[in-house]
């Protein structure tokens, strides 16, 4: 069950550090710039 | 012109809905996969890892078949946008972030009841292929030239790595391989597991399905920020130059002798 675990763990926490960087990616770049270039509002 | 910004992250209404499902889903998946669905009769527990390894694989195949599909998109002139690029770049993205993942379960799980990491069987090789061909096609993008150009290059490469995945799918069926036959999507139409194993797999793949959805939202919107800052930049350079020049902006001939004088 311990390989089992660890392939979870890997999974879900590779998703979660690539959604964290995605985010504050984001989060940096909607800071520098104007509402006008965020086509998504 | 505002330049204070009131919107300071990549989250809306939709997304935050999307996000929620995506967390359900995994705590869905976490609940059967782990606790619920019967241990395998040869494979025991590791049979638990096919909930990971099987949606991941199909977030790959799903990723990149939206790259070919938005690439192809962007390169048929009637279509062509850059919000076509940016899809193509997202979903690229995502899905090497996937094929990876399903390389590292299938390496786990490998060695679980293999007895090995990794074997140069014929799934394995092309699916490896796959993920080289696709780093590849990120590299193509980060490379230095005119946005459009960039563009064009990186959706022929997109649509020619697309035609490994067809490839990875029929490798258990063209080859003699070590990586045993799909069990769902099957030439013959027939599904080989047991029931609630079987809804365990679907709610894994209805899980990842919700999370690439969620993460294209998000990623999407900061390459359309990055396309934004990248031609603010463009222009901060230029006015730069017309500044050193002693030129005004606004006249295009100037304008134009500067850009020209500057190659």
């Amino acid at each position: 069950m311990t390989s089992v675990l660890i392939g979870y763990a890997l999974v879900f926490g590779v998703m979660a550090a690539y959604a964290v960087r995605v985010l504050s990616r984001g989060r940096s770049l909607a800071r520098r710039l104007p509402d006008e270039d965020k086509p998504w509002i | 012109m505002s330049t204070t910004p009131t919107v300071t992250s990549t989250g809306t209404r939709a997304s935050r809905i999307m996000g929620i499902a995506a967390l359900v889903g995994i705590g869905w998946l976490l609940m059967f996969g782990l606790v619920l669905s019967p241990e395998d009769v040869n494979q025991g527990n590791y049979a638990r890892l096919l909930y990971i390894h099987v949606p991941s694989a199909w977030l790959a195949y799903l990723s990149f078949f939206v790259t070919a599909m938005a690439s192809a998109l962007y390169l048929w002139k009637r279509t062509r946008s850059a919000a076509w690029d940016r899809v193509a770049g997202a979903s690229a993205e995502i899905g090497v972030v996937f094929t990876g993942l399903a390389l590292i379960t299938g390496m786990v799980w490998g060695k679980a009841v293999w007895g090995v990491y990794w074997t140069w069987d014929a799934r394995l090789t092309s699916t490896a292929l796959l993920f080289v061909l696709f780093l590849g096609y990120l590299a193509i993008r980060q490379l230095d030239a005119p946005p459009d150009v960039t563009a064009k290059r990186a959706a022929i490469a997109g649509l020619i790595a697309f035609v490994d995945v067809p490839i990875v799918h029929q490798s258990v069926q063209w080859w003699r391989t070590l990586h045993q036959e799909a069990s769902v999507l099957r030439q013959d139409l027939k599904v080989e597991m047991d029931g609630l194993m079987l809804f365990s797999l679907f709610v894994g793949v209805v899980a990842f399905s919700l999370v690439y959805v969620w993460l294209m939202l998000h990623r999407t919107r900061v390459g359309a920020m990055e396309q934004a800052l990248d031609d603010k930049g463009l222009e901060l350079a230029i006015a730069e130059r017309h500044a050193e020049a002693g030129l005004t902006p606004a006249d295009p001939v100037a304008a134009g002798a500067v850009v020209d004088g500057g190659h």
